[in-house]
C-alpha cells in the first residue's frame, strides 16, 4: 500500500556493479518506502538476480559505484550477515541444499542471530519450537520438513515455502523475492503468495521480483519496474504487468527509447 | 577461496610442544643387529626376538607401496632411530615411580594419569615415544579378569595368549609397513577380555611422539572372548617438527562368539604446517578378525592429522552372522594427504557390513576414500552397504572415492552410495543472509555432515572430536 510520507526504507541510487571484470548493473535508481509493494520485472539475464544479490552482499559482486540507503544506512560496506540481521531478507531463486544440517536447527540460529542483532533475549529450544509451529501456518507447510535437512530433497515449491517460513520468521524490514513464483503449481503458487501477503504490513517493503504477471495477480504490487541491460528503463503503476503481458518486453524497449 | 574460508580453516596445532626428558636413544639404522638390541633391551624372550627377525628379512624383499594416492620423498630408512625411550627406573611399580616430566607432558595433552585427577570412567594406557609410561585401573580391571597392560610388560606375563594371537590377523609379512612394525615395533597396549566378560569401562591408548627423528611403531592387541565385550579408544599427537616422522603402527583385533569390540580413534599427529613442511606420516595397518560366529568389529576414526595417512581399518568376516562396520571422518587441510578407507573381507555366512565414510578437504590438500568389499564364494547371503561422502572446503582442495568390489556368489548384495558436497561462497552467502557468520555455517556444516559417524563415537570422544573439527576449520573471522 502506498502510504503518504512514509519512511523510505530502500534509496537506491546509480547502482552499478561487476561480477568477475563483467559489468552488469549500469546506473539503477529505486526508492521504496515502507508499506510499499514494488515489482521488478525483465526479462532473462536482464540483471535482476544480480541486484538481488547486490542489494543482500554476495561477495563475488562488486559495487563500482553509487550507494546502496537501506534505513538512511549505506549498505555497501556492511557484510552480509549483518545486512541480514538488520533486516534484509532474500528469498532466492535458487535455495541450496544443507544435507546434515536440520531445518529447525538453521531456522533457530538464523533467528536467534536476528534477534541478538535486536537486542532482545534468544529464544530456546522449547520456546523456539513453539513459535516456528505457529509460523508454518502462514505458509501452510507440515511440521515433518522441520527435522528434515534444510532443502535437501525439498520439491521445488516445498523449497519456496521454507523460504517464505525464513521470511515469516525473520520478520524483515525489506524482504526480496526472487523468482519465487518459478516451477510452483497453482496451489503452491496461492499459499507461497498468501504467506507473503499475511507478512506484508505497513512497517515493511517488499521487492517482488519475477518476469510472468502471473504472481502479481496473487501479490498486487504498487508500483513495477522493468529492468533491461542492468537499469531500470520504465516504472509505472501495475497495470503496467498487464500491458507488459499482452505487448511483451519489446514493446517497452522501444517506449522507453522515444521516452514515457 | 576468499578470506574467510581462508582464516577459518587455517588453526593452530595445540600439542606441538616438546618435552625435556632424558632417553635412551639407540643409533639410526637398521639391519639384524639394531633388532636384537631392541629385543634385548626389552629383554625378551626367544620367541618374540624370531617373530621380529622373521618380519625383518620378509621386509627386506618387499618394496615400499605406490598404489596410494599419495606423494612423498622418498623415505630412507637407514636414517631413522629405531628405539627410544624417557629413562626411568626399570620398573614402575606406582606411579610415584613415573616421572613427574612426564605425568605433567600427558596432563598438559589433557590426560590426566594419577589417582586424583585421572578420567573416572576410563582407563588409560599412555604411551611416550617408544615405551608406555603408564596404565591407568590395572587393578581393578584385573580383579574382573581383564588383562589391560602395556605390549611389553604382556610378552613377559602373558606369553602363552601374545605367542597365540600376534600376528594371527596381520601377519609379519602383510605389506611393507606391517613387516617393519613386526620387526622393531617398541611397545602397545595389550587388551584381553575373558568369557562372558563385558568390560565395566572404557579402555583407552594415548600415543605420544616426543623424539624429532625416531619413528614410532607400536602394536595393539586386543582379544575378546566369547560373549565378552570391549570399548577401546586411541588418541595421539605429536611436537611440531620441520622434518617428517614415520609412524608406522600394527593393529590387531579378535573377537570370537558372539563377542564385540569396538574401537575408536581421534587421529590428532602434528600435520604440517601451511606449506606441508614437517608432520607425521601415518602409515598404519588395522585389522579385525571376526572369528566367531554373531561376533562384531566396528572401526570409529576421526582423523585430522599427519601430513598423509595410509590407513585400512578393515574386518575379515569368518564366523557366520558376524558384523563389520568402519565409521570414518577423515578431514585434511593444508597440504595434508589422506589415503584412507577400508577392507571388508565377507569369508562366513550372512556377514554383514556397513562403511560410512566422510571425507572432508580444504585448502590444498588431498583426500581419497579407498575401499574393498569382498563377498567370498562361501558368503552366502551376506550384504555390504557403503556410502561415501565428500566435502570440499574452498577451490583448491580434492576428493577421490575408489571402491573396490569383489563378489564371488550371488546371494550377496552390495549397495554403495556416495556424494560431493561444497562449502563455497555460495553456501556462506545462503547462511549469511540469513545471519549466521561464517564460522557458524562451517561447524553447522561440517557436524552435520559427520553426524552420522559422530554418533557411533562414544560420548566424550564425540565431544571431543567435535571440538577438535571446530579448532581446525573455525576461528575468530578475520
Ligand atoms: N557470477 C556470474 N558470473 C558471470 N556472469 C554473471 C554472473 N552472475 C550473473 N551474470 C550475468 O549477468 C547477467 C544478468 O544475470 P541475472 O542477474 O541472473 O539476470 P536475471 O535474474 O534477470 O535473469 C547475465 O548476462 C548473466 O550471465
Ligand atoms: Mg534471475
Amino acid at each position: 500500500m502506498i502510504i503518504e510520507n512514509s519512511e523510505v526504507i530502500l534509496s537506491v541510487r546509480n547502482l552499478q556493479a561487476e561480477v568477475e571484470g563483467v559489468q552488469i548493473l549500469k546506473g539503477l535508481n529505486l526508492e521504496v518506502k515502507a508499506g510499499e509493494v514494488h515489482a521488478i520485472m525483465g526479462p532473462n539475464g536482464s540483471g535482476k538476480s544480480t541486484f538481488s544479490k547486490v542489494l543482500a552482499g554476495h561477495p563475488d559482486y562488486t559495487v563500482t559505484a553509487g550507494e546502496i540507503i537501506f534505513q538512511g544506512q549505506d549498505l555497501i560496506a556492511i557484510p552480509p550477515e549483518e545486512r541480514a540481521r538488520s533486516g534484509v531478507f532474500l528469498a532466492f531463486q535458487y535455495p541450496l541444499e544443507i544435507p546434515g544440517v536440520s531445518n529447525l536447527d538453521f531456522l533457530r540460529v538464523a533467528y536467534n542471530s536476528r534477534r541478538k542483532h535486536q537486542g532482545l533475549e534468544e529464544l530456546d529450544a522449547f520456546d523456539f519450537d513453539e513459535l516456528v509451529r505457529e509460523k508454518l501456518e502462514i505458509v501452510k507447510m507440515d511440521a515433518a520438513f522441520l527435522s528434515r535437512s534444510v532443502n535437501e530433497g525439498f520439491s521445488g515449491g516445498e523449497k519456496k515455502r521454507n523460504e517464505i517460513l525464513q521470511m515469516a520468521l525473520l520478520e524483515p524490514k525489506l524482504a526480496i523475492l526472487d523468482e519465487t513464483d518459478s516451477g510452483l503449481d497453482i496451489d503452491a503458487l496461492q499459499s507461497v503468495a498468501g504467506g507473503v501477503n499475511q507478512l506484508s504490513n505497513e512497517s515493511n517493503a517488499l521487492l517482488v521480483i519475477t518476469h510472468y504477471q502471473r504472481l502479481l495477480n496473487y501479490i498486487v504490487p504498487d508500483y513495477i519496474h522493468v529492468m533491461e541491460s542492468g537499469e531500470i528503463i520504465v516504472s509505472g503503476p501495475k497495470e503496467l504487468a498487464l500491458e507488459l503481458e499482452e505487448r511483451g518486453y519489446d514493446w517497452v524497449r522501444e517506449e522507453a527509447q522515444v521516452g514515457v | 577461496m576468499s578470506a574467510t574460508v581462508k582464516t577459518l580453516v587455517n588453526q593452530p596445532y595445540k600439542y606441538g610442544f616438546v618435552t625435556n626428558i632424558e632417553a635412551d636413544t639407540i643409533p639410526r639404522g637398521l639391519n639384524e643387529d639394531v633388532i636384537r638390541l631392541i629385543s634385548h633391551k626389552k629383554n625378551e624372550p626367544a620367541f618374540m626376538l624370531e617373530f621380529r627377525l622373521k618380519a625383518y628379512r620378509q621386509w627386506l624383499k618387499m618394496a615400499e607401496p605406490t598404489w596410494p594416492n599419495v606423494n612423498y620423498p622418498a623415505i630412507n630408512y637407514q636414517d631413522i632411530i629405531y628405539y627410544s625411550a624417557p629413562k626411568q627406573k626399570a620398573k614402575k611399580n606406582s606411579l610415584e615411580e613415573v616421572d613427574p616430566t612426564l605425568l605433567e607432558t600427558f596432563e598438559k595433552l589433557g590426560i590426566p594419569l594419577s589417582e586424583q585427577k585421572r578420567l573416572s570412567n576410563v582407563a588409560v594406557d599412555a604411551i611416550f615415544d617408544s615405551v608406555s609410561v603408564a596404565t591407568t585401573f590395572k587393578e581393578k580391571l584385573a580383579k574382573e579378569g581383564i588383562i589391560f597392560c602395556s605390549f611389553s610388560e604382556a610378552v613377559h606375563e602373558h606369553p602363552e595368549l601374545i605367542k597365540k594371537y600376534l600376528g594371527s590377523v596381520v601377519p609379519v609379512g602383510d605389506n611393507f609397513f606391517a613387516a617393519l612394525n613386526a620387526a622393531v615395533f617398541s611397545d602397545g597396549s595389550f587388551v584381553y577380555i575373558p568369557k562372558n566378560t563385558k568390560c565395566p569401562m572404557d579402555l583407552s591408548t594415548y600415543f605420544r611422539i616426543n623424539t624429532g627423528d625416531s619413528g614410532q611403531f607400536e602394536r595393539t592387541l586386543i582379544v575378546a572372548e566369547e560373549g565378552s565385550s570391549v570399548t577401546y579408544l586411541e588418541g595421539c599427537t605429536a611436537p611440531m617438527f620441520d622434518t617428517n616422522q614415520l609412524h608406522a603402527a600394527v593393529v590387531e583385533l579378535v573377537a570370537l562368539d558372539n563377542a564385540e569390540i569396538k574401537y575408536s580413534t581421534v587421529q590428532n599427529w602434528y600435520a604440517g604446517d601451511e606449506n606441508g613442511k614437517g608432520g607425521i606420516y601415518n602409515f598404519v595397518t588395522k585389522r579385525g578378525l571376526c572369528q566367531g560366529v554373531n561376533s562384531k568389529i566396528s572401526w570409529t576414526q576421526v582423523e585430522t592429522g599427519s601430513a598423509i595417512t595410509w590407513k585400512y581399518p578393515s574386518c575379515v568376516l569368518v564366523g557366520d552372522n558376524s558384523v563389520g562396520e568402519f565409521y570414518s571422518v577423515a578431514l585434511t587441510n593444508h597440504m595434508q594427504q589422506a589415503d584412507t578407507g577400508t577392507k571388508m573381507v565377507h569369508i562366513g555366512k550372512n556377514t554383514r557390513s556397513t562403511i560410512i565414510s566422510k571425507g572432508i578437504s580444504a585448502g590444498r590438500s588431498k583426500n581419497s576414500y579407498r575401499g574393498l568389499v569382498k563377498m567370498g564364494a562361501k558368503a552366502k547371503g551376506a550384504r555390504n552397504y557403503s556410502q561415501c561422502d565428500s566435502m570440499l572446503i574452498g577451490d583448491r582442495a580434492q576428493a577421490n572415492t575408489f571402491p573396490y568390489i569383489q563378489v564371488q556368489n550371488n546371494s550377496a548384495k552390495v549397495e554403495h552410495e556416495a556424494s560431493t558436497s561444497k562449502i563455497g561462497e555460495d553456501q556462506l552467502f545462503f547462511f549469511a543472509q540469513r545471519g549466521i557468520s561464517a564460522e557458524d555455517a562451517i561447524s553447522m556444516t561440517i557436524s552435520g555432515f559427520c553426524k552420522d559417524v559422530f554418533n557411533k563415537l562414544p560420548m566424550e570422544f564425540a565431544v571431543e572430536a567435535d571440538r577438535l573439527l571446530s579448532l581446525k576449520l573455525e576461528g575468530t573471522v578475520g
